[in-house]
């Protein structure tokens, strides 16, 4: 059976969601392997969310978010933007690519924009392959 | 009362801190020892694992461990221990989340021989090998336990019933929490209920901590304990020295921010807190002044090592467990 990746995505509610949904609206045509959770902010993705995600078997994590200056809560994308760099380096020291989680910014008109980005991310974790995560932590359990 | 209760003190991957902090209650141990046999207990009693393995099922009515599972004899104890009581404690971090030794998990077992026995230039090049699970030395067969890749929590090897954060738990919880099983036992209160963390509360460090929080945290930059004359009553964060109060639980009367230091989060994560690594990313995040990704880099490069910080003493039962890389 050929690697199908499961990215799950976070999307705010104003821009992100929004945009994705123009995508649906216009017919455009776009992988099918992001499951969208819709959150009120992108703020509101607390990094337990993404954690979690991946130990429970996501091969991918999308955070998706007005652009700076954009945030309907005026300031809530800023937030975002200062927890991303943290929770990168714990991914990294946890050993997890990089390329499994992104930050984007997508606005309510780029519906576009956020095909092309669903487009080239499951292309980019389909090259990574399966998470290691689930499926290790299950053989830790054999090793003893 | 009419009999002793039957107890054993054991001790895991640990430093021997949280058998110190049992006898640190003082006198009050002369207590714990008119109530009970101390069946085993290594480091203060005699008492031989062929006397455990001897035991019926059940026999013992606590069995009290400290330490995490880091090899197959640590396993092995915890497994027999569990078997012969009927209450098994988990006691101290390492034991709870895995501790400081569960820093282990963030590397591999292979790096930490290659450090620890190959490239470590105090060894003569001539005695350099790793420990072996079996060896045979002058037509004997010796063994060694067998070291595991990784390191694990109590709960993720054996059922445990209840647990005693801290690393070391402080005496007075450590007090409160051997009356409230003896008196579960002798059935003067009920038992709390199964799963329980005893000896602490059910609130964050914050709740107790004294210092004062004046203003909005607004930071341009963090420091070290030691790079900074802080102002002794005014929350740490606020100052700009990472402290991991707000996603730990309180119990241990706020030992380290009252003298100075920041909390490291040893009594684990507080009550509704799932990975207190994850969440004091989000704590540090939203203290940091800026809105510019690499002014926030910059930022960042003053706060090293976040994963040991964020971390410390839970890398084992975070939502991770360790690290996935190749």
């Amino acid at each position: 059976m050929t690697f199908e990746p499961k990215i799950v995505g976070f999307l705010c509610n104003w821009c992100s969601y929004t945009g994705a949904d123009l995508a649906g609206t216009s017919r455009i045509h776009y992988a099918p392997n992001l499951r969208i959770i819709r959150v009120m902010c992108s703020a509101r993705i607390d990094p337990t969310f993404v954690i979690k995600a991946l130990a429970e078997g996501a091969d991918g994590v999308l955070i998706a978010g007005c652009h700076p200056g954009d945030c309907h809560y005026s300031e809530g994308n800023y937030k975002t933007m200062r927890r991303y760099p943290l929770l990168k380096k714990l991914l990294r020291d946890y050993g997890i690519e990089e390329e499994r989680v992104r930050l984007e910014w997508v606005s309510a008109s780029e519906g576009h924009l956020f095909a092309d980005l669903v487009n080239e991310m499951t292309e980019q974790v389909r090259a990574l392959g399966p998470s290691p995560v689930k499926s290790g932590l299950a053989l830790d359990m054999a090793e003893r | 009362m009419p009999e002793k209760l039957q107890i054993a003190i054991y001790w895991g991957a640990a430093c021997g801190g949280c058998d110190v902090s049992v006898l640190d209650t003082n006198e009050f141990i002369l207590d714990v020892d008119a109530l009970c046999d101390v069946r085993l207990w290594p480091i203060a009693v005699d008492g031989k694992y062929k006397d455990v393995e001897a035991m019926a099922d059940g026999e013992l009515d606590v069995a009290i461990m400290n330490g995490a599972v880091r090899n197959s004899e640590n396993e092995h104890i915890a497994k027999l221990l569990r078997q012969k009581s009927k209450i098994f404690v988990a006691y101290g971090s390492c034991a709870y989340m895995g501790g400081i030794p569960s820093l282990a998990n963030l590397t591999s077992r292979d790096a930490i021989f290659e450090t620890l026995f190959m490239a470590n230039p105090s060894i003569e090049p001539g005695n350099r090998t790793v420990p072996l699970p079996v060896s045979k030395v002058g037509g004997h067969q010796l063994e060694l336990p067998r070291f595991y890749e990784r390191v694990y929590a109590l709960n993720q090897i054996v059922d445990v019933d209840y647990y005693v954060p801290g690393c070391p738990p402080v005496p007075s919880q450590c007090k409160a929490a051997i009356l409230a099983l003896v008196q579960a036992l002798t059935g003067q209160a009920p038992a709390p209920p199964k799963g329980a963390v005893v000896g602490a509360f059910e609130r964050a460090l914050c709740d107790d901590c004294p210092r004062t929080r004046t203003q909005e945290k607004k930071i341009k930059r963090f420091y070290r304990p030691w790079e900074i004359m802080q102002d002794p009553d005014v929350c740490l964060m606020e100052q700009g020295i990472f402290c991991a109060g707000i996603a730990t639980r309180s119990g241990c009367g706020v030992r380290c921010p009252k003298s100075g230091i920041p909390c490291r989060g040893c009594y684990g994560p507080a009550p509704g807190v799932v990975d207190q690594g994850a969440k004091l990313i989000s704590a540090v995040s939203s203290i940091i002044d800026s809105k510019d990704p690499d002014e926030i880099d910059r930022i960042l490069e003053t706060l090293p090592d976040f994963t040991s910080f964020a971390n410390r003493y839970s890398v084992a039962t975070s939502l991770l467990q360790r690290s996935h890389g190749q």
